[in-house]
């Protein structure tokens, strides 16, 4: 059994409307000099296999199929 | 002339859409089930505006992957008319039938009003019974229309006249690239905006500025 954590982040250069609301309310709350905030999102799967390749191969093909949208978003996999 | 309306959980337009498809083209459309994997022998398939699982992962990303998806495509590479409004434009960008992508609003905001859209290109069988550079009315109603693609496929689709529909001047609602509201593929059989034509087919509605566009594809495919 592997874990792996996938991260998917907006690419540099693709507006995030959210990570800007978020920067405004943390400057908001007092905290300053924060600057460039991107939102993303992690998601972490279980892989019913040992073999480490397999399932980089197999988590790469789920983030070009469907985790992400490589238009406008990026990926990272770790598996532990 | 014969058309299909693609169901899936979380599509809430697909009323409207068989009511307007009904109306100007005298006959009910088909309703296909996203499990099926062939579509019938239609001449106009229409995936409707809604939030198709609840938007969840991405606008559009679960639906454009589920079976009857893999039949749309086969449809439109047969030349067959293939039309997606608001959640149906985002599934068929992310079913890469279209290219870009449709982001989150730039206000953060969902908007439900009414905008003005200028007709860039009335020289496709979506557009014909318009006229180029025609200023019309749609009501608007989505929380991810912001539209996105990059430099080169901009510039592409603004060179190959793909760009469709803009949003007038000022009321551009989510923030989109060029103000782009509506595009067409490449093979100007697909198209994919934003708005909706289908809540402005007669004058009961408040306007019937929609309605040209069904019965351009409509009377197309007749």
């Amino acid at each position: 059994m592997l874990k792996a954590r996938v991260i998917v982040t907006l690419k540099n250069g693709v507006l995030d409307p959210q990570g800007k609301a978020i920067e405004g309310a943390l400057g908001g709350l007092g905290f300053e000099g924060v600057d460039h905030v991107r939102q993303g999102k992690v998601f972490d799967l279980q892989l019913d296999t040992e073999d480490r390749a397999a399932a980089e191969t197999q988590l790469k093909a789920m983030c070009e199929k469907l985790l992400a949208n490589t238009v406008i978003e990026d990926y990272i996999i770790n598996v532990t | 002339m014969k058309s299909a309306i693609i169901q899936l959980p979380g599509l809430n337009r697909d009323r409207d859409m068989i009511a307007a498809l009904t109306k100007i083209s005298g006959h009910a459309p088909h309703l296909v089930w996203q499990t099926e994997t062939a579509l019938p022998d239609v001449d106009l398939v229409v995936i409707p505006g809604g939030f198709s699982y609840g938007d969840y992962l991405r606008c559009g990303a679960i639906g454009a992957r589920m079976p009857v998806m893999r039949a749309v495509a086969e449809k439109a590479a047969q030349g067959v008319m293939v039309m997606g409004v608001c959640n149906g434009f985002q599934i068929l960008l992310e079913a890469g039938l279209l290219p870009g992508a449709l982001m989150r609003n730039a206000s953060l905001k969902f908007v439900c009003r009414e905008v003005k859209l200028r007709v860039e290109n009335a020289n496709t069988a979506f557009t014909r019974f318009y006229q180029p550079g025609q200023i019309i009315r749609c009501p608007v109603a989505h929380h991810d229309g912001n539209y996105f693609a990059d430099e080169a496929v901009l510039k592409r689709i603004e060179g190959e006249g793909q760009v469709l529909f803009r949003y007038a001047e000022g009321t551009n609602p989510n923030g989109s690239m060029n103000d782009i509201a509506g595009i067409v593929s490449e093979s100007g059989n697909v198209l994919g905006l934003m708005p909706h034509p289908e809540n402005l087919i007669e004058t009961a509605h408040g306007g019937d500025d929609g309605r040209a566009l069904f019965e351009s594809v409509l009377g197309k495919a007749a």
